[in-house]
């Protein structure tokens, strides 16, 4: 199984390369972009059937630093 | 004075560190590999060097702070031994828990490499004695991700207890209240980003990190 562990920045933690992505997009005359947040997918290959707590922990101890980061596990 | 200097892969700063240590507290530091699972008795000062430890990979200092040494430095730590974190060694005790907050990628996204002006707001600490509060230092800074971030409530409490050790006198690196340097509750650890061990000589451009050592050595014996 696979599981795709999705981090982004917790809203109101600044995201200097987001703004900075912004101002490039902006550069190349693509109007209108209002807001980029910048974050990380990682993609986990696992046993079949590894629960879904176990990668949570994975997430919670390493993967995400949940001072400033948060996560989603999406599961293929 | 009994020392160690915890050498990830990536270090950088660990000799510097050890010179540091070995000059003013007139023993060598012992210097330990990440993959030591026990520390040596009767250590008074664990230093964690600046660098870029594991490339900076996932976060600076996240590898690092799940290094099998760190559960010897964490369980050292709440035993109330002095813990010091420079550059790098700040990130891995933010990413280890020992200290709150996190240490982000630089607003200007640039890479700070220059001396900055730097106030001691707190020299009641192990660590800061030999300062006086409200001084200012000139001392030299080298990173990447150095831009503290934490609630505004820890914020709150980190001013209130006075554990703010170090704050920016000028503009660097978009840290939350501009701090530079923080202890833990307990006062036993203490991470900041600037360079107090690239400062001990007039050859080096100043000795303004020399009294952080001399401190240490005067508190720890």
């Amino acid at each position: 199984m696979k599981a795709i562990v999705t981090i982004t920045l917790k809203p109101g933690v600044l995201d200097p390369q987001g703004r900075a992505i912004q101002n490039a997009l902006g550069g190349l005359g693509f109007a209108g972009v209002s807001g980029v947040r910048q974050g990380k997918i990682i993609e986990l290959d696992l046993a079949d059937g590894t629960p879904l707590s176990v990668i949570e922990d994975m997430a919670k101890k390493l993967l995400a630093n949940t001072v400033i980061e948060n996560y989603r596990i999406d599961i293929q | 004075m009994k020392s160690a200097v915890i050498v990830f892969p990536g270090s950088n700063c660990d000799r510097d560190l050890a010179v540091a240590l070995e000059q003013i507290t007139g023993a060598a530091p012992v210097m330990l590999w990440h993959r030591e699972t026990e520390l040596p008795d009767g250590l008074d000062l664990i230093a964690l060097p600046g660098g870029f430890s594991y490339g900076d990979y996932l976060r600076s200092g996240a590898m690092s702070a799940r290094s099998p040494v760190m559960q010897a430095v964490i369980a050292a730590a709440g035993q109330g031994r002095a813990i010091l974190g420079v550059c790098n060694g700040f990130q891995v005790l933010t990413e280890a828990g020992l200290l709150p907050g996190a240490l982000m990628r630089n607003a200007g996204l640039d890479f700070v490499c220059r001396d900055v002006s730097l106030t001691v707001e707190n020299s009641q600490t192990i660590f800061s004695s030999r300062y006086d509060a409200g001084e200012t230092l000139r001392i030299p800074v080298a990173h990447h991700d150095g831009n503290y971030v934490a609630d505004v409530e820890t914020l709150d409490r980190l001013e209130g207890e006075g554990r703010v050790v170090f704050r920016y006198a000028e503009p660097v690196n978009g840290s939350a209240r501009n701090i530079a340097g923080i202890v833990n509750d307990a006062g036993n650890v203490l991470g900041l980003m600037p360079h107090p061990e690239r400062l001990i000589e007039a050859e080096q451009g100043g000795t303004d990190g020399r009294r952080m050592f001399e401190a240490l050595q005067a508190a720890l014996g």
